[in-house]
C-alpha cells in the first residue's frame, strides 16, 4: 500500500501531502526533510525510485513538481509510477492543463481529487473519466443536492404537519 | 472532454475568487512562495497562526469564513506547524448540515487526525449518521472519513452501517465501502471476520471497479492462509483472462460504454497476478491452470507503456512463484532480457530485481544478462546500484564470493548512509561466512567490514574471527595455522596505526596480539606490549578495549616466563598496570592483579596458568569429582546421608543438559568449519554441437550462437578445451553498448575468427590494414567492444563463470607472445579456421541457394542474417556498388590486380607474422571471397531486405510518437516532456 503522497517543488517547498500510515507531526516534518534532500538532488535519468529505510519511495518530477510516493517493499513500482501519472493526468484535465500555480492556491481541491484516487492506501479509481464525473458532482451538485434534501424535508415536514 | 475542462477551470476559477478564499489568504499563499528562507517562512506561518487562533474563535463566524480558515489551518499544518488549536473547529464542521461545509471539515479531519486521536470520539456520531444519507456524496466523504479515522474501538459503531453500503446502488460508494471493510481487516481482522464471504461476494460485482478493489481484502486474506481460497483459483484466472482480452463480460458494461475501463483492467491485472503468484506458490495443481493465461499476457504484453511493463513485471514474479514451467520461465527470460536492454533505469531496475527473483529458479538465466548486469553495478545511480548487489547476494557461489564481497566492501566505504551500510556490511559478513574460499581470505574480509563498518557489526561476528584464528584449520595443518595467525598479526600490527578504529575491531587486535604477537618469534614481547600500550592509551575511555589489552599483555608476559626469558615490563606498560590497579572498574583491577601476581610466579607454575595457544583447548572438568570418591566412601560409611542430584530433588530440568544444548546451537550458527563446497564444473550449455566437416580436433561449437559470437569460438579454440565455452562472455543478451552495433554475424565468420583470437591480435591488425576501407569500418565499429571487454570480461567471468581458473587461464592466454606459440598450435588453429568457413558454407548451403546473379565457383555465400542493425544495412547499401564491381572481378576469374595485391599483401603480413605458418590457400580464400560474396548479397539484396528491417527497427519508435502525440492532443499537454504551457506561470 502507498504509506503517503508528498508533492515537492524543486525548491524543496511541500505543495500536498497525505499520509496513509499514522506519523506524528514530527516524523512528517523529518520524513519530508530526508526525502526533499534524497528526491531532489537526484540527476535526471536516473531510476524513478528509491530505497528508503525498508521502503520504497517512487518520484517523477513534472515541470517544477515532485510527485513521491512511498510505498512497500513488495509493491510494484512502475504501477505506483502509473499512478502518480494517472493523477497528474486528472489534476490536468480537472484544472485545465495544471500548473503550480492552481495546486498552490487549490490544494484543498487537490485533496478532493485525491481522495477519490486512492483510498486508505490503495488505488481505488483507475479510470479518469468516473474521478472527474465524481468530482464534478461533488463540486456542481452539491448546491442542487442540497436543495433535494432541503425541499424533501420540507415536504416530511410538511406531511407529518 | 472540452466541457469538463472548462467545468473544471470555471470551478477552480470560481473558488479562486468566489466563495472560498479572501484575499487574505491570498496574500499569504503568495508571501510564503516568495519566501526566500526556511526562516522566512516560518515567520510568516506563525503570525498566521497567531492570526487564525485570534480569529477562530469570535462569535458568530460566517459559515464560508470558517471554511476558509479550516483551509488556513490545513496549509499551515502542511507546511509542517502545528494547527492543533483548531482541530476541534474541523470536527464541528463536519456537524454542519451543509454539504460544502461538511465537505471540508471531513477533509480537514482526515488530514488532521491519526486514528487514535481524542477527538475521534466526536466524529463517531456524526458518521454514522451521514452513513445513512440519501446523498451519495455524503457517504462518500463519510467512508473516506471512516478509512482514515475509524480505530478498532470504534468500528463496532460503524460496521453494520458499512456494510449494508455494499449494495448500495452508486458503484462509487460501494467501493469505497469494500475498500473501508478492507481497512478495518488491516486494524483488526477478528472484526470482520464474518464478513469474509462478502468480499467473495463482491468479486461478481458487476462494476470492475469494486472487483478490482475487492483483489485488495482479498489479496491479503490470502497471503495469510492460501489454503482456504484454492477454490478461487479457477475465477481468477478466468477473470484474469477476460481482463487482458479486454473482455469484461456483459454485466461489466458501464452505462452501455463497452470496456471503458482499460486502465481499470491494467490494475487488476496486476493485482490478479499477485494473488496468483500467491496461490500457485508450490501448488502444482493450481499453477497449471494459470500457465496459459500467463504466457498469453507475457506474449501479448505491451512494452512501450509504463503499466505494460508493469504487467509484465508481475508476470515475472508470478512465473517465479508458482510451479515452474519451463516455457513461461523462457519466456520470463525473454522479458527480462528486454528490461535489462532497455535504455530505461526504470526498466533495467526492474530487470535486476526479477533476475533476482528468477534465479531462484533457474540460475543459468544470469548468464545471458552478465554485462548488463555489470552495467547496472557500475552504474552512477545508487538505487540501481544496490539493487544489484541484492542480485548478486542471491547469486553468490564460493566461486565468485571473493570478486562480490570485494565490490561490496568497496561499495560499502564509499557510503555514508548508516542505515544502508549496516546492511550490507552484515551481507558482506554473511557471505563471507558462508562461502570463504580460505581462512587467510576471511580475515582479510573481516578486517576491511570491521575497519570501515566499525561498531555497525554484530559482536558475534567478532567472535567468530577470533575463533577462527584461534582453531585454524584443525590438527593437521599446524604449519598452516602458524602462518595464517602470523599473517593475521602482521595485518593488525600494520592496521593499528590507523586513527579511530572501531572498539569492536581493536578487541579482536588485542586478543590476537595477545595470544600470537610473539608467537612466531617474529616480534619481540617487548614491541607487542609496547603496541598494546599504545592501544590502551589511544582508547582511554573504552573499558572493554582495556581489558581486552590488559588480558593480552598478561598471556604475553606469562609466555615469555614459560619460555625462561627475563621479562622486563616497559615503563609505559607498568605505569598502564599501575593505573588500572586504581581503576573503578573491578573487572579492570582485578585483570591487573592477576597480571601482577603471574608476574611473581616461576615458569612452571606459569607454564600450567597460562599454556601457549591454548585457547581453543577444551578445559576438562571432573564433573563426577572422581577424586573424591574415597572421602564420600568414607562418610556413606560413617552413615551419611547419600547424595541426591538437585534436578531429582526438585524435578527440575538438567541443567547441564540446557548448557550443551545451548552450546550446539551455537555452534551451527557460527561458523562453518567443514570443508567448503567446490567449485561446481559449468553446467553444459545447451546449444547442440555442430557437426564438423574435416577437422576432428575442433571442440563442439554451438550453433546458434556461431554466427554472433565468433570469438567466443576463438577463444574456446585456442584453450581447446571441451566445457569451456560455459566460462566465457555471452555478449549477445546484451545491449549494444559501445555505439555501432558490431558483429555483422556470419560476414565475420572468418575474418573474425582469426582477428578475434587474442593470439592473433597484431595480425588481424594487419589485414584490417590491407583489406579494403569497408572491411577496415568495420572493424572500426568493432574495435571499441574489443578494447573494453577484457576488464569487463574479467568481472564477469569472475562473477558468473563458476570458477577463478578461467580467469587466469584467459589472462595467460593474452599475455602469451606471439613468438612463444609453437608451430604446431598455429596450424591447428588455422586449420580450425578453415574448418569453420566450411561449416559456415555448409550450413549457408543448406539454408539457402547461392544467388544466381552472382556465378561464385566457390560459392561461399552467406545469408545475412536478419540481425536488427542498422548500421550495417546502411553500409550494405552505400558499398553495392564497390562490392559489386570487385564481384565481377572476382567471378570471372579475370585476376583482378587489386584483389589479387590485397590478398597478396594478406597473406604476406600473415607470413611475416609468424615463421613457418603455412597458409591453406584456399582457406585464405574462402576468405576473402566469401567476405565479397557477402557485400555482394547484401547489396543486390539490399534494398529488398534493407527496407522491412529498418521499419521493423523504426516501428516502435514511429508508433511511440504517434501515441504520444494522439495523448498530447487529447489532454492538450504532455506531463512527461517539459511542455512550455505546463507550470509554466509557476512562483519562482
Amino acid at each position: 500500500m502507498i504509506n503517503f503522497v508528498l508533492l515537492i517543488s524543486r525548491q524543496g517547498k511541500v505543495r500536498l501531502t497525505k499520509w496513509y500510515s499514522p506519523y506524528s507531526q514530527k516524523e512528517r516534518n523529518k520524513v519530508i526533510r530526508e526525502l526533499s534532500g534524497v528526491v531532489l538532488t537526484r540527476a535526471p535519468k536516473l531510476c524513478n525510485f528509491v530505497e528508503w529505510r525498508g521502503h520504497k519511495v517512487v518520484y517523477k518530477r513534472y515541470a517544477s513538481l515532485y510527485f513521491c510516493m512511498c510505498i512497500d517493499e513488495d509493491d510494484n513500482e512502475l504501477e505506483v509510477l502509473e499512478i502518480i501519472h494517472h493523477f497528474v493526468e486528472i489534476l490536468d484535465r480537472y484544472f485545465g492543463s495544471v500548473c503550480e500555480l492552481d495546486l498552490i492556491f487549490n490544494f484543498h481541491k487537490a485533496y478532493y481529487i485525491l481522495d477519490e484516487l486512492l483510498i486508505a492506501g490503495e488505488l481505488q479509481e483507475s479510470s479518469k473519466k468516473t474521478v472527474a464525473r465524481l468530482i464534478a458532482a461533488q463540486d456542481s451538485l452539491v448546491e442542487t443536492a442540497k436543495e433535494e434534501a432541503s425541499s424533501l424535508s420540507n415536504i416530511i415536514a410538511q406531511a407529518t404537519k | 472532454m472540452e466541457q469538463l475542462k472548462t467545468i473544471g477551470r470555471e470551478l477552480a476559477m470560481g473558488s479562486q475568487g468566489g466563495f472560498g478564499q479572501s484575499k487574505e489568504f491570498l496574500e499569504l499563499v503568495k508571501s510564503i512562495g516568495e519566501a526566500r528562507s526556511k526562516a522566512e517562512e516560518d515567520r510568516i506561518v506563525l503570525r498566521e497562526i497567531e492570526t487564525l487562533k485570534r480569529r477562530i474563535v469570535e462569535p458568530d463566524i460566517a459559515k464560508r469564513k470558517m471554511k476558509e480558515y479550516i483551509i488556513r489551518l490545513l496549509y499551515v499544518e502542511m507546511l509542517g506547524h502545528d494547527a492543533s488549536f483548531g482541530y476541534i473547529h474541523a470536527v464541528k464542521m463536519t456537524h454542519d448540515d451543509n454539504l460544502l461545509s461538511k465537505r471540508t471539515g471531513y477533509l480537514a479531519v482526515t488530514l488532521f487526525l491519526n486514528d487514535d486521536h481524542d477527538l475521534i470520539i466526536l466524529i463517531v456520531n456524526t458518521i454514522q449518521k451521514d452513513l445513512k444519507s440519501d446523498n451519495y456524496l455524503v457517504v462518500c466523504a463519510a467512508l473516506n472519513a471512516v478509512c482514515r479515522l475509524i480505530n478498532e474501538e470504534t468500528i463496532p459503531a460503524v460496521l453494520p452501517s458499512v456494510v449494508d453500503l455494499l449494495a448500495h446502488p452508486k458503484d462509487a460508494v460501494r467501493k469505497k465501502a469494500v475498500m473501508a471493510l478492507h481497512r478495518f481487516h488491516h486494524k483488526s481482522p477478528y472484526s470482520v471476520s464474518h464478513l469474509i464471504d462478502n468480499f467473495r461476494r463482491k468479486l461478481c460485482d458487476n462494476d470492475p471497479g469494486v472487483m478490482g478493489a475487492t483483489l485488495c481484502p482479498l489479496f491479503d486474506l490470502i497471503a495469510v492462509d492460501p489454503t482456504s481460497y484454492k477454490d478461487l483459483v479457477v475465477s481468477f484466472v478466468s477473470i484474469l483472462k477476460q481482463v487482458a482480452e479486454h473482455r469484461l463480460p456483459k454485466s461489466y458494461d458501464y452505462h452501455q460504454m463497452p470496456a471503458p475501463f482499460i486502465q481499470t483492467d491494467k490494475e487488476s491485472q496486476i493485482k490478479l497476478l499477485k494473488i496468483l503468484a500467491v496461490l500457485g506458490s508450490g501448488d502444482k495443481q493450481a499453477s497449471e491452470h494459470m500457465y496459459t493465461v500467463i504466457g498469453e499476457i507475457i506474449r501479448k504484453g505491451d512494452s512501450s507503456s509504463n503499466i505494460g511493463n508493469a504487467i509484465l513485471y508481475e508476470c515475472i514474479c508470478c512465473v517465479s512463484s508458482i510451479y515452474p514451467n519451463v516455457k513461461l520461465l523462457e519466456a520470463a527470460a525473454d522479458v527480462i532480457a528486454r528490461f535489462l536492454k532497455s535504455d530505461s533505469h526504470n526498466l533495467k531496475y526492474m530487470g535486476i530485481d526479477a533476475l533476482g527473483r528468477l534465479i531462484k529458479i533457474s540460475p543459468h538465466v544470469a548468464e545471458q544478462h552478465q554485462l548488463a548486469v555489470i552495467d547496472c553495478l557500475e552504474d552512477p545511480d545508487d538505487t540501481l546500484k544496490r539493487k544489484t548487489f541484492e542480485l548478486l547476494y542471491k547469486m553468490t557461489k564460493s566461486s565468485n564470493v571473493e570478486v562480490i564481497v570485494d565490490r561490496m566492501i568497496d561499495y560499502m566505504i564509499s557510503i555514508s548512509d548508516d542505515h544502508y551500510k549496516t546492511y550490507i556490511a552484515s551481507r558482506c559478513v554473511e557471505l563471507a561466512e558462508q562461502f570463504a574460499p580460505s581462512n587467510h581470505w576471511f580475515i582479510q574480509t573481516m578486517n576491511k567490514v570491521f575497519e570501515h563498518a566499525g561498531d555497525l557489526v554484530n559482536i558475534k561476528v567478532a567472535h567468530n574471527l577470533m575463533r577462527l584464528i584461534g582453531e585454524g584449520f584443525g590438527e593437521d595443518a599446524a604449519a598452516a595455522d602458524s602462518q595464517l595467525r602470523s599473517s593475521a598479526v602482521e595485518s593488525y600490527l600494520h592496521i593499528i596505526g590507523e586513527p579511530k578504529l572501531p572498539s569492536m575491531f581493536l578487541q579482536v587486535i588485542c586478543w590476537v596480539l595477545g595470544e600470537y604477537g610473539t608467537a612466531d618469534g617474529k616480534y619481540s614481547a617487548s614491541y607487542i606490549t609496547g603496541k598494546l600500550c599504545d592501544i590502551a592509551e589511544a582508547y582511554s575511555n573504552d573499558e572493554t578495549v582495556k581489558a581486552y589489552a590488559i588480558s593480552a599483555l598478561t598471556k604475553i608476559y606469562a609466555f615469555e616466563i614459560a619460555a625462561g626469558r627475563k621479562v622486563d615490563m616497559l615503563p609505559e606498560c607498568q605505569s598502564f598496570v599501575e593505573e588500572l590497579l586504581a581503576s573503578h572498574s573491578t573487572d579492570l583491577q582485578q585483570r591487573a592483579y592477576e597480571l601482577q601476581a603471574l608476574i611473581g610466579l616461576d615458569a612452571r607454575a606459569v607454564e600450567t596458568i597460562m599454556p601457549q595457544d591454548a585457547s581453543c583447548e577444551d578445559i576438562e572438568v571432573d564433573k563426577n569429582l572422581a577424586f573424591l570418591h574415597g572421602y564420600v566412601q568414607q562418610s556413606l560409611e560413617r552413615g551419611a546421608l547419600p547424595y541426591i542430584p538437585e534436578d531429582e530433588r526438585t524435578g527440575m530440568v538438567n541443567v547441564s543438559n540446557f548448557r550443551s544444548q545451548d552450546q550446539h546451537e551455537s555452534a551451527q550458527h557460527g561458523l562453518r568449519f567443514e570443508a567448503y563446497e567446490v567449485p561446481k564444473p559449468p553446467i553444459p550449455s545447451k546449444v547442440a554441437p555442430v557437426s564438423l566437416s574435416s577437422s576432428t580436433d575442433l571442440v563442439p561449437v554451438p550453433e546458434t550462437l556461431y554466427s554472433r559470437e565468433t570469438h567466443q569460438i576463438s577463444s574456446v579454440r585456442s584453450s581447446s578445451e571441451a566445457g569451456s565455452s560455459e566460462l566465457k562472455l555471452k555478449l549477445d543478451g546484451v545491449q549494444k553498448k559501445w555505439g555501432k552495433p558490431t558483429y555483422s554475424s556470419s560476414t565475420s565468420s572468418s575474418t573474425n575468427s582469426t582477428s578475434q583470437n587474442p593470439v592473433n591480435g597484431v595480425t588481424q591488425m594487419d589485414v584490417a590494414a590491407a583489406v579494403n576501407s569497408r572491411v577496415r569500418d568495420n572493424y572500426d565499429t568493432r574495435e571499441p567492444r574489443v578494447e573494453i571487454s577484457p576488464e569487463k570480461q574479467k568481472l564477469a567471468a569472475s562473477l558468473f563463470g563458476g570458477s577463478t581458473k578461467t580467469e587466469k587461464r584467459s589472462s595467460t592466454s593474452n599475455k602469451v607472445p606471439r613468438a612463444s606459440v609453437s608451430a604446431p598450435d598455429r596450424s591447428q588453429e588455422s586449420k580450425a579456421a578453415v574448418a569453420l568457413n566450411e561449416v559456415a558454407r555448409e550450413k549457408t548451403n543448406q539454408s539457402s541457394p547461392p544467388p544466381d546473379l552472382l556465378d561464385l565457383d566457390e560459392s561461399t555465400v552467406t545469408v545475412v542474417p536478419a540481425s536488427v542493425d542498422p548500421f550495417k544495412q546502411l553500409e550494405g547499401l552505400l558499398d553495392t556498388s564497390i562490392s559489386s564491381t570487385t564481384n565481377h572481378n572476382s567471378s570471372g576469374e579475370s585476376n583482378a590486380p587489386d584483389i589479387m595485391t590485397l590478398y597478396a599483401e594478406t597473406s604476406a603480413s600473415r607470413e611475416s607474422g609468424s615463421d613457418g605458418y603455412s597458409i591453406p590457400v584456399i582457406g585464405d580464400n574462402v576468405n576473402l571471397l566469401s567476405e565479397l560474396s557477402i557485400a555482394a548479397v547484401r547489396g543486390t539484396t539490399g534494398e529488398t531486405t534493407v527496407t522491412p528491417l529498418s521499419q521493423s527497427v523504426k516501428g516502435p519508435n514511429a508508433k511511440d510518437s504517434l501515441q504520444r502525440d494522439a495523448k498530447v492532443r487529447q489532454m492538450g499537454v504532455t506531463p512527461t516532456s517539459q511542455n512550455p504551457n505546463l507550470f509554466s506561470d509557476l512562483l519562482g
